[in-house]
């Protein structure tokens, strides 16, 4: 063994960087979908980072709360995509700038 | 050793997909990349003991919400190149930019910070493992979180909780269902053809809606 061990801070590293990449990709595309789909990059590193604590102290309630992360991301990704399929069809080249009806 | 190369391996896929999801133009490979990250981060799950978790991630996930994504992608027909290029707006990019280098930083400054707080906790954990003198798995190395105990956590601690996911995922079908269903003018702007017999279909449906066109007009605004 050369000293080179797994540590719980790498996880975490890991769970920011995908939280940045991300939001980022939440900011500069204009596509709903690939928005979605960074909403989701982001709610996994979260999860990594509990996971990661939850291994690191002993404790399950990481795990558990990581549980309801993953439902209450099912639920988002659902009712999301239900708001993605009636705006596009509506308007089928439909990006996020178009998207600006209820603006005062 | 072992376990620094899964590690190195789970992450180099979870953050090759992740920018992948960012960069590519195609919501589908999007789609495809976005199940990359999502399995390296399922065998970071398993390398951390949270078996049970992995096995809800890959279902889940894999299974059921990038699948969803790709029938969606597929149904509306989008998957087509988009252009990058006029994708975002210039303050939009600076804001990215600010958020990318906001977030590296605070990275840096939690990480250190962790590190301090793990020390703490070591010497914590420790101290109280020995005082309770027979240690007895309170040490959090001796950990086993297999699914029974995290069934007892979700079924004691937080069984109001579960019980609200349950209404939560009933809202969210219901509302699905809503939002999905083809109303009236929600389409007014295109699928002319669909729109005609999906009309007629709505109005045989509901026989109290009569003055069908005025609503369509006014829905469409």
């Amino acid at each position: 063994m050369n000293g080179l061990e797994v540590v719980t801070s790498w996880y975490l590293i890991l769970g920011a960087l995908l939280f940045i990449i991300g939001g980022i990709g939440l900011l500069v595309r204009r596509n709903p979908l690939i928005m979605l789909m960074c909403v989701e990059l982001m709610l996994n590193g979260v999860n990594l980072s509990f996971i990661a604590f939850s291994d690191r102290f002993g404790d399950v309630h990481g795990q558990t709360v990581v549980l309801f992360v993953l439902v209450v991301a099912a639920a988002e990704v659902v009712v999301g995509l239900g708001l993605v399929v009636a705006v596009l069809r509506a308007s089928p080249r439909a990006t996020a700038d178009d998207l600006s009806a209820l603006k005062g | 050793m072992v376990e620094v190369v899964v590690f190195a391996v789970a992450a180099a896929a979870c953050l090759v997909g992740a920018i992948g999801v960012v960069l590519s133009r195609n919501p589908v490979h999007a789609a495809l990349m976005l199940v990359m990250t999502l399995f390296g981060i399922a065998v970071l799950f398993v390398a951390q003991e949270a078996h049970f978790i992995a096995a809800v991630q890959v279902i889940v996930y894999a299974g059921a919400i990038v699948v969803l994504f790709l029938f969606v992608i597929m149904l509306l027909g989008v998957d087509r190149a988009a252009e990058l290029s006029l994708d975002a707006l210039p303050a939009q990019r600076w804001t990215a930019a600010a958020f990318g280098l906001g977030g590296a930083a605070v990275l840096v400054w939690l990480v250190a910070a962790v590190d301090r707080l793990f020390k703490g906790a070591k010497s914590l954990a420790l101290e109280t493992a020995g005082a309770a003198s027979a240690g007895a798995g309170s040490e959090p190395t001796d950990y086993v979180a297999d699914v029974s105990v995290l069934a007892r956590s979700l079924f004691s601690d937080y069984v109001y909780a579960f019980e609200l996911t349950s209404l939560l995922l009933i809202v969210a079908v219901i509302g699905t269902v809503i939002l999905a269903r083809r109303s009236y003018g929600a389409d007014q702007h295109g699928a002319d053809g669909r729109r005609a017999d999906q009309h007629g279909a709505d109005q045989h449906i509901d026989a109290s809606e009569s003055a069908s066109t005025g609503t369509t007009s006014e829905a469409g605004r």
